[in-house]
């Protein structure tokens, strides 16, 4: 199955039975397989007059307090960003997928991780986070798919699949279960007062510039539980290692490819994953920069995670970034470059 | 002692943030009593827009979504087909939804999407305080035409109805007034039409409403009123653009 699909399938899956989406490469097998998929379920897939007419009807559905969602790429998801604004300030569960490809502007339609900093600093304007999870095989699209509709449910926020063009177009085995749905108060949706209860109102706005910053701080406290709680990464081969390598999504693939080639010839290299890039695993990089001498970023943009890694690691290890943009994907032999450089202590470039 | 005269349930007992003059509050009054009289107010779902009734989820007695500025057609698109049995309308200004949302409002008028859109023209963006807006007349002095329209410069007023009416898409397009007695009383017809339609499952209905802006147009209220006879009908002219039902401007 390819990545998209994945996402697709896994969403129905998890119990949405609407999506909105606008064609765009690559990530357009996702609406493909909506098309398909939801009439004969009783779903609904309809396809917007653009990215913006899309959000807003992910905003119509999610205040109806149904699951929904909504995938582009890069520069669609530009596009979404004022309703996915307006969907943080109304405190709106949804899924958002972004299947990333190179920019700015139109860029290209390789694979590209350069929406990271749109993405883990909400993309939009006003306070708000995104809770960003990064797939890194076909498997995790589905997995990380269901998840995401459950964590944006829970803390009532809109959760991102920040993927990449690798990611929507390999095709991999995976296994989709159906799954059931956790519990979830929704009594703030709109689904008509029926005469028997008070009006709700989805509304992000406020003139009252006390009562938006107690929006704000409510809204605040509940990201605090997701840095708190939410959290997720993968450690490789870091029990004894000396270098440590940063990378996410197809990065990270090629990142071990090198680490195990690097391991043969007896360097200490190891990788941590993020899984989640909003909330962002600071605490095992914290510890990582105790015990490591120096850290490795590979990313498929100018460098923008490792401003993360920076502060979490409190800059107190060289980094070493090994980066590819534009639609290029870094080769194993050249992180493994990179590996071998840190091993002779080379500085950052 | 019978009442024969009492404030719509559909409508909240807050006051209403409108200047004086103005006639939004007529048209609130107009949905709600609508409202009211078709016995769905436990169904419906109001959209807000951003303009001067950005508020108006404060007035209708009923669960409302607040939308982004001319997004409310597309907000509504997802309400109504989250829940088709719900009564979903929308309630935009000319600004919000001849010239920022004009895309949603085109597409949700094609697809015929079974929802009500209250559509105020006032020729004027009220909220920011007078600027040009897509419907102002041809010579008309705004905060941003301080020496009038030019329309070789900004272009032509954007006749909403007449475009609509050219899709096959749409059920019901009728343009409306509220400056006079006998015009509210077509207008509330106009208005009530529009949610019976989509209670009906018919279809896409909306309902312009020709308004006054006295305070931005720099008129008394009357002198506002007799603007919209003088100046507005002649541009807009009243009546139904579109009646599928009825057999009135269906594609040939």
């Amino acid at each position: 199955m390819k990545g998209n699909e994945a996402i697709a399938e896994a969403a129905i899956q998890a119990g949405c039975r609407h999506y909105f989406g606008y064609p765009i490469t690559p990530q357009t097998e996702v609406a493909a397989y909506m098309a398909k998929r939801m009439p004969k379920i009783g779903g609904c897939f309809l396809q917007a007059e653009s990215e913006i007419a899309a959000i807003n009807m992910v905003y119509g559905v999610a205040s109806a307090g149904k699951r929904v969602m909504t995938s582009s790429s890069s520069p669609g998801i530009s596009l979404k960003g004022e309703g996915i604004s307006y969907m943080a300030g109304a405190n709106l569960p949804a899924l958002v997928v972004n299947v990333q490809r190179g920019g700015p502007g139109l860029g290209g339609i390789q694979p590209s991780q350069s929406d990271y900093n749109q993405a883990t600093r909400g993309g939009a304007h006003g306070d708000f986070h995104l809770l960003v999870l990064a797939p890194a095989s076909v498997q995790e699209m589905a997995d990380l798919t269901m998840l995401g509709f459950d964590l944006a449910d829970k803390y009532r926020m809109t959760a991102m699949i920040l993927a990449d063009g690798t990611m929507g177009q390999m095709m991999e085995p995976v296994e989709i279960h159906p799954r059931e749905i956790p519990e979830c108060d929704k009594s703030w949706a709109l689904t008509g007062t029926k005469m028997q209860r008070e009006r709700n109102i989805i509304n992000s706005l406020s003139m009252d510039p006390y009562d938006l910053e107690r929006m704000n701080l409510e809204r605040y406290e509940r990201y605090a539980a997701v840095e708190r709680d939410e959290v997720r990464y993968e450690s490789y081969r870091m029990d004894d290692a000396e270098i440590c390598v940063v990378a996410f999504g197809i990065a990270a693939r090629v990142a071990k490819n090198a680490i195990n080639e690097a391991r043969k010839q007896g360097v200490k290299v190891g990788l941590i994953r993020p899984i989640t890039l909003w909330p962002f695993p600071k605490a095992p990089l914290k510890a990582a920069a105790e015990t490591c001498k120096s850290f490795i970023t590979v990313e498929l943009n100018m460098g923008q995670m490792v401003d993360d890694v920076r502060l979490a690691t409190e800059c107190k290890r060289p980094i070493i970034t090994c980066n590819r943009t534009g639609g290029v994907i870094p080769s194993a032999a050249e992180v493994y470059n990179a590996i071998m450089n840190a091993q002779k202590g080379g500085q950052a470039e | 002692m019978s009442v024969v005269f009492q404030k719509p349930h559909a409508l909240t007992d807050a006051v209403l943030h409108y200047c004086p003059g103005c006639t939004h509050g007529i048209v609130h009054r107009l949905v709600a009593e609508a409202i009211d009289e078709l016995g769905i107010e436990g169904k419906t779902i109001g959209v807000a827009p951003v303009g001067c009734a950005v508020f108006a989820y404060d007035y209708f007695n009923c669960d409302v979504a607040e939308a982004a500025h001319g997004r409310a057609p597309a907000v509504a698109t997802g309400l109504k087909r989250a829940e088709p049995s719900n009564i979903v309308f929308t309630y935009q200004g000319d600004g919000d939804l001849a010239s920022i949302g004009t895309a949603e409002t085109v597409h949700a008028a094609a697809r015929n999407e079974n929802i009500t859109v209250i559509f105020i023209n006032n020729a004027i963006y009220g909220m920011t305080g007078g600027q040009m807006a897509p419907t102002s007349l041809p010579g008309q002095v705004t905060q941003t035409s301080p020496y009038g329209r030019d329309v070789n410069h900004c272009g032509y007023p954007v006749r909403i109805c007449e475009m609509l009416a050219t899709l096959d898409g749409p059920e019901y397009l009728e343009r409306v007034a509220v400056n006079n007695v006998k015009n509210v009383r077509a207008a509330k017809k106009a208005i009530k039409k529009a949610f019976q339609n989509q209670i009906d499952g018919k279809g896409f209905s909306l309902v312009e409403v020709l308004s006054s802006c006295p305070t931005n147009w720099g008129m008394t209220p009357v002198k506002a009123l007799e603007w919209i006879d003088e100046k507005m009908i002649p541009y807009y002219p009243l009546g139904v653009y579109k009646d599928r039902s009825a057999g009135k401007g269906e594609a040939k």
